[in-house]
């Protein structure tokens, strides 16, 4: 594998890329596991940008590469053993099994398939999938649950865990709360509309409220006019098919969510990945695009379609937008930017990417988010000019097809967006987004100064902890429910197979208490289970780093 | 040198096409208040037949107040997908009531009723494997199907013969190609009333056929679920099949639960699979505690009152009856259906005229207080479209009178507007 050579340019050159290595971006290239080394981006343009846009993907040195493939191995070597145990009878089969009657139908499930879930995520499951029982704010209660045979099935003691601290949930601003002040209005609304709509938006189930909800999204962004679906999911899957064809083509992040990938799919046209957030891969193939056309006729294309996310949720990267938008302008492509993530949770005001790089969001053509996560509630919106949302609300699949938002849900969006804007009278919107920035940066940091390995931007809310071995991945989530904290960790196949991590989302109902706790138990579980990869532990002397990044002009 | 030349002439299409300012999508009725039984569509107030709120439940008090305590303890939102603390008790509650409720193993439940099916056929069908379906398949079971990547055979709607022409032909196939056919999955995908014409599927000789073939079966119930049957467990209760023979039955919750969301029902063996698989389940947040609190509520009512059921269906032969005979409209759809179709006999020439024609007859009809609408359908991209048509729904609410009162006023509307 080109992982060992790559890492191996870290340990030889070590001064010299010391600080390379900090500032700009290597990242592993899930496709090929090749890393190309050091990409200069984001300096060269420094124009564009107007405050410092600093990420970081460090890799880690080569022996946790090592025995992270010696885990896999250990792994897969008892799943066949296992499996063969139980094909010849010497163990007990404990999953659900086929009908007598359709025993001779076509299988439905091939084995191999299974034999990842099977053998290695069957024995962590109980990391995922915990309920809970209590409103998703900062802090939650769990319902205790137990195994008795090493996680086939479960079973409820009827205990819940109280007040374990909540670092998984999307709760960013806060707004999952039950506050009966704060959820007056949506209280009355319930009340008045019930729970359902019954209808779809083009025959009976436009409500005035949806209007209401509309209008506010499009004043809250900035834009024209918007429109606003019950899933956030489906928003994406129904209306990338609505708005880009056949002959079109789609030029679509790597690590893009699977809503997006989904809808790209369903819509017909040609996909081509570009490396995550590279500029140089993106701008290759929008010159190639144009200049050779349609694979086998080489006509031109039909219209070019560049799908990026706000922020990424497995990498706590952010768009490198301003180039995206100059690359945009410069090959006539059109951008469709979906900030699930990133609406309310960066930016001065709460606005998304776009504000937070300054620009204005005409620059965007299509600008799509959820409300799932900032705003706590559920469901989805795209906006951007008139003649877009026009042609959505006569051609989305989900306008024709799919029942309408709940008026409650809408309610809830309505007091939230008003809140951040400031309309109801209170500041209480913009302290919740300097509280979110705040709790991010002081997070970041003592992270770093721990000496854990994080991905990301430093402004970003999702800080993914990186853990790699498959072993650590059960013991950390363990143990940190032991310790009263609820992490959230991810493997395969939500990120390469090497680099399993635990993500953190950073909520500004956190209070520093809440984060000392879940720093301290950080701590303390690094050096436990040796988590303490990074060799480049920011030091407390930020001006030294600042001076460093100047120095690599050369 | 050439390339930059290349790159400066080209000129891509506009993002997004101009839409006619008169489109009537453009022009749609907005609803002020609860959609219930009396509704007020754009300031006017009219009778109800236009949503599918079948057993009234929209406006029930005691699904209100279930929605109320839920909200007071979780608030709205769950912030997470079920993977990752977004499973709440309501959430396994909920599962566990559907399943027992349609006397199944398990349940698994999907916050939007059109990603239910539309995630569900993926997970078990994939490319290269073959699923036969039904030409009026509602939209959602379309996109399913081109998710899935799967090899689609349509055959002609409710048509067991041709059902079975194509099945045999598959058999031939097969045994030219043992080694694959023992890897390809089959499965035939109907629904138990058709939304797009309001038929019933004869779930009985599609039993038979997947026996013979060795096909399994999924079965669509958005409509019947809550609708057929002696107790409204849906068609399988409606011709006493043993609910294990189906493989799959989905249903949306937006229609007689009268809530927003999805479920699946079936074996452990096949509903488990999609908790890792389906993407609409793992990708997606989870079902807002309220609306699972007030689908609670409203499966107890429906368990408490089975004799809705009864009346529902003594509505609808009660509005069948009277529609029929009315020039120039015919009822297509069963005489038990809630969601009837009232199509031209004759159509004019073009799709465009006809749709026209039919505004017309139900802008007559809400001027005069029934509040109807037209089916809408998106043209370009349905595989067989279905004609233009008038929507009726008939829910327990509404009294004789009113039914009545719908019937007369169609057959006026139709005699102004079509002689």
């Amino acid at each position: 594998m080109a992982n060992p050579s790559a890492v191996c340019n870290g340990h030889l050159h070590h001064h010299h890329h010391q600080k390379q290595n900090n500032l700009l971006k290597s990242g592993i290239s899930k496709k090929n596991g090749i890393t190309k080394g050091m990409t200069k981006n984001g300096v060269s343009n420094g124009t564009l940008y107007k405050k410092t846009f600093i990420e970081h993907f460090e890799q880690a040195p080569m022996y946790v590469a090592v025995f992270t493939f010696v885990g896999f191995a250990v792994g897969t070597i008892f799943g066949y053993l296992r499996d063969f145990m139980r094909a010849w009878g010497l163990e007990k089969r404990n999953i659900a099994a086929e009908r007598e009657q359709q025993k001779d139908f076509v299988p439905l499930y091939q084995d191999f398939e299974n034999f990842y879930t099977r053998n290695l995520y069957l024995r962590i499951r109980d990391n995922w999938n915990r309920p809970i029982c209590s409103v998703p704010g900062p802090q939650f209660d769990l319902m205790e649950r137990v195994t008795d045979d090493y996680n086939w099935t479960f079973r409820f003691t009827g205990r819940t865990i109280k007040n374990v601290i909540n670092m998984g949930s999307y709760n960013y601003l806060g707004f999952a709360e039950t506050d009966v002040n704060a959820l007056k209005t949506v209280t009355i609304e319930l009340e008045k509309y019930g729970t359902g709509v019954c209808s779809t938006r083009q025959e009976m189930g436009t409500l005035d409220k949806h209007v209401e909800l509309e209008k506010l999204v499009a004043k809250f962004l900035g834009v024209e006019d918007a429109m606003v679906f019950g899933m956030g999911f489906a928003t994406n899957s129904m209306n990338i098919p609505a708005l880009v064809g056949k002959g079109c083509l789609i030029l679509s992040d790597e690590l893009n969510h699977t809503s997006l990938v989904l809808g790209a799919r369903l819509s017909g046209a040609t996909i081509r990945i570009f490396k995550h957030n590279n500029m140089q891969s993106l701008e290759t193939l929008l010159r190639d695009a144009i200049v050779y056309g349609q694979p086998r006729t080489h006509r031109a294309w039909r219209k070019i379609v560049i799908l990026v996310e706000g922020i990424y949720s497995m990498e706590g990267s952010i768009v490198r937008l301003p180039e995206i938008v100059s690359l945009k302008n410069k090959y006539k492509a059109y951008l469709y930017l979906d900030e699930a993530h990133s609406i309310g949770a960066v930016g001065a005001t709460g606005r998304g990417v776009v504000e937070y790089f300054g620009m204005s969001p005409d620059d965007v053509d299509v600008l799509m988010g959820t409300f799932t996560k900032s705003f706590g509630a559920a469901g989805g919106y795209i906006a951007g000019r008139k003649d877009l949302v026009d042609f959505l609300r006569t051609h989305s699949h989900s306008a024709v097809y799919a029942t309408s938002m709940c008026p409650t849900i809408a309610e809830q969006i309505i007091r939230a967006m008003k809140c951040l804007m400031g309309l109801d009278g209170t500041a209480q919107g913009l302290q919740r987004v300097r509280q979110l920035e705040k709790n991010t940066r002081y997070f970041r940091r003592k992270l770093h100064e721990m000496g854990f390995i994080i991905y990301g931007n430093d402004d970003s809310p999702v800080v993914p902890l990186l853990l790699y071995m498959p072993g650590k991945i059960a013991a950390f989530a363990r143990r940190m429910l032991e310790k009263n904290i609820g992490v959230v960790v991810v493997g395969f196949p939500a990120t390469p197979i090497t680099e399993s991590r635990a993500r953190f989302c950073v909520s500004a109902a956190h209070t520093r208490e809440m984060l000392d706790t879940v720093l301290n138990a950080l701590d303390e579980l690094g050096d436990f289970l040796h988590l303490k990869y990074s060799r480049y532990s920011k030091s407390s002397h930020p001006e030294l780093y600042e001076e460093s990044r100047l120095e690599l002009e050369d | 040198q050439e390339k930059e030349e290349l790159i400066e002439e080209w000129q891509p299409e506009p993002l997004v096409p101009p839409v006619p300012k008169d489109h009537p999508a453009l022009n749609y009725n907005i609803v002020s208040g609860p959609p219930t039984h009396i509704i007020t569509v754009n300031g006017k107030e009219c009778i109800n037949f236009a949503s599918f709120n079948f057993l009234g439940l929209l406006n029930n008090e005691k699904v209100k107040s279930a929605a109320q305590a839920s909200l007071k303890k979780y608030g709205v939102g769950t912030c997470g997908p079920r993977g990752f603390y977004g499973t709440f008790d309501v959430h396994l509650e909920l599962e566990e009531r559907l399943a027992k409720f349609m006397r199944t193993e398990e349940a698994i439940i999907y916050s939007y009723g059109f990603a239910t099916i539309a995630s569900a056929i993926p997970a078990y069908s994939k490319r290269g494997d073959i699923v036969f379906v039904d030409e009026a398949a509602c939209f959602a079971i379309q996109k399913g199907l081109q998710a899935s990547r799967s090899n689609i055979k349509l055959f002609k709607h409710n048509d067991m013969a041709d059902l079975e022409r194509l099945l045999k032909e598959q058999e031939t196939e097969d045994q030219k190609n043992p080694r694959k056919a023992r890897v390809t999955r089959r499965f035939i995908v109907v629904e138990g009333l058709y939304m797009n014409t309001g038929d019933i599927c004869p779930l009985p000789e599609l039993i038979k056929l997947k026996y013979k073939y060795k096909v399994r079966i999924f079965l669509e119930e958005s409509l019947s679920f809550g609708v057929l049957g002696e107790h409204g467990r849906g068609i399988t209760e409606h011709f006493g099949i043993n609910i294990d023979d189906i493989d799959l039955i989905t249903a949306n919750m937006e229609n007689s639960l009268a809530s927003i969301g999805g479920f699946c029902c079936g074996r452990s063996f096949i509903i488990d699979h999609q908790r890792l698989s389906g993407q609409g389940y793992c990708f997606s947040a989870s079902l807002p505690p309220l609306l699972a609190a007030a689908a609670i509520e409203a499966l107890n009512i429906m368990e408490d009152n089975p004799d809705i059921f009864q009346t529902l269906r003594a509505k609808c032969e009660r509005i069948h009856k009277a529609l029929q005979g009315i020039s120039g409209l015919k009822v297509v759809g069963e005489s038990f259906s809630p969601a009837l179709h009232l199509q031209l006999e004759e159509s004019c020439g073009s799709r465009e005229n006809d749709v026209k024609l039919l505004k017309r007859v139900v802008d007559y009809c809400m001027n005069s207080g029934i509040a109807l609408t037209q089916a809408c359908y998106l043209e370009k991209e349905e595989k067989c479209l279905p004609p233009p048509s008038i929507r009726v729904v008939i829910t327990v609410e509404q009294t004789e009178q009113e039914l009545d009162k719908a019937a007369s006023l169609l057959k006026e509307a139709a005699q102004s507007v079509l002689n």
